[in-house]
């Protein structure tokens, strides 16, 4: 491969006391630049008020095909929303 | 548009595959880096997504232009913005190409040397100040027309590119807009600057779109995969609509006497571009095309020095770090 600066992924919190949201990606030479370079590229307008940065082939990822092994035994367990269970009107706010 | 004639590729999938893949899409679910993809999908959208980058990147060269000789300095920090945000719509756009296997390098020199088009507008010279207005209000505003509807097409990092590129893209056709506004409420000598420069870019404009429908034989199947939504004939009209109350409330002539309300059709008829011309501005024969990429090569040649420079900067510190741990 030749000399490409590495990807590095891009999250900023958009407002105090909001999470750090993915927004996207750009090339840096290192993670100095990259802040710099994703503070042109992604907060142009005020968008954010912190900025992550994470070299791309640092994050694991899972795959599209564990979707089912993953996500499915979670759909029967409707127990475990609050809206399964009856409260009686009598009781109040829960 | 911005991706002018993207040639559709074949695709020698497994036609189970390609159906459940199709199926996909027709239920609107987005494609995502890491899902199976036909390879025509992949090298369609590498192809379009690239050359739209392409655009964004060589389409500050007009602009830039004239940065230094903006005829005021708010004027001068709008332009200034305006031409910092085709970087970053083209570094969006580079990185959504990225996530279909195809490096940034890679994609680079297919547009220094040829291979990869960007649009044809950009081989247009701007000429005088109320170019840049009208580039601002008919060249965003065209490319408008095309990136909303693309903010839903099928693949995931595109339609986010689209998203976020369509919220600042109004800023840009507003700025144009209120640029040659000034100039056709300005002095007759203004004025007449303003409407040579609509005489000028309105057929170029419309070329932006691609070629009619009739002509254009790469619809059906990106259209198919909803990586195209809406075709080259549509958005055209759409775009003429839109655009020629907004010429008259200029105070401006149109600049095609052919252009005339259709009240049976409830739109306005127009005549088409000369397809001649811009058949010969994709070959490379345009006005500017020679200068468009001797810039974007004599660029990419004298960064050498500071992309390697910095890179191997990065290596030793990250070695000196590695050494005293």
């Amino acid at each position: 491969m030749k000399n490409e600066w590495p990807l590095w992924e891009i999250f900023i919190r958009g407002q105090h006391g909001m999470s750090h949201r993915h927004v996207g990606s750009l090339h840096a030479p290192d993670a100095e630049m990259a802040i710099k370079n994703a503070r042109d590229v992604y907060t142009r307008r005020n968008e954010g008020v912190s900025i992550w940065v994470v070299e791309a082939n640092h994050i694991a990822a899972s795959s599209p095909s564990d979707k089912g092994p993953l996500y499915e035994p979670s759909e029967s367990k409707v127990y475990r929303h609050p809206t399964f269970f009856d409260i009686p009107e009598e009781v109040g706010a829960m | 548009m911005y991706a002018q004639m993207v040639q559709s590729e074949a695709t020698q999938d497994d036609p189970e595959k390609l159906a459940a893949f199709q199926a996909r899409i027709d239920a609107g679910e987005k494609i995502e880096p890491k899902d199976w993809m036909p390879e025509g999908y992949r090298k369609t959208l590498i192809r379009q997504i690239g050359q739209h980058a392409h655009s964004e990147i060589v389409g500050q060269l007009p602009e830039g232009n004239w940065i230094t000789r903006a005829p005021t300095l708010e004027r001068k920090a709008i332009l200034l913005a305006k031409v910092q945000d085709e970087a970053g719509h083209g570094l969006y756009l580079y990185c959504a190409a990225e996530t279909m296997g195809v490096s940034r390098d890679e994609l680079t020199e297919m547009l220094l040397d040829g291979r990869m088009k960007y649009s044809s507008i950009f081989n247009y010279p701007t000429l005088n100040w109320a170019d840049i207005g009208a580039v601002g209000w008919l060249v965003d505003g065209a490319a408008i027309m095309n990136q909303v509807p693309l903010q839903r097409t099928s693949f995931g990092p595109y339609s986010r590119a689209m998203i976020r590129i369509c919220k600042e893209e109004s800023f840009h056709a507003r700025q144009g807009f209120d640029a040659i506004r000034k100039m056709a409420e300005g002095t007759s000598a203004q004025k007449k600057m303003a409407q040579d420069a609509v005489n000028r870019l309105w057929f170029p404009a419309l070329m932006m779109f691609g070629p009619s429908d009739k002509d254009s034989v790469h619809s059906a199947q990106s259209m198919a995969w909803k990586i195209k939504i809406n075709t080259n004939d549509e958005l055209r009209q759409k775009f003429v609509d839109q655009t020629v109350p907004q010429i008259e409330f200029l105070g401006l002539d149109l600049p095609d006497p052919t252009i005339k309300w259709n009240e049976e059709r409830g739109h306005y008829d127009y005549s088409d571009p000369d397809w001649s011309e811009f058949f010969e501005v994709i070959k490379g024969n345009g006005p500017c095309n020679v200068d468009r990429l001797a810039a974007r090569n004599k660029a990419w040649d004298d960064g050498a020095w500071v992309r390697d420079g910095l890179l191997a900067h990065s290596r030793k510190k990250a070695a000196r770090q590695h050494a005293a741990e």
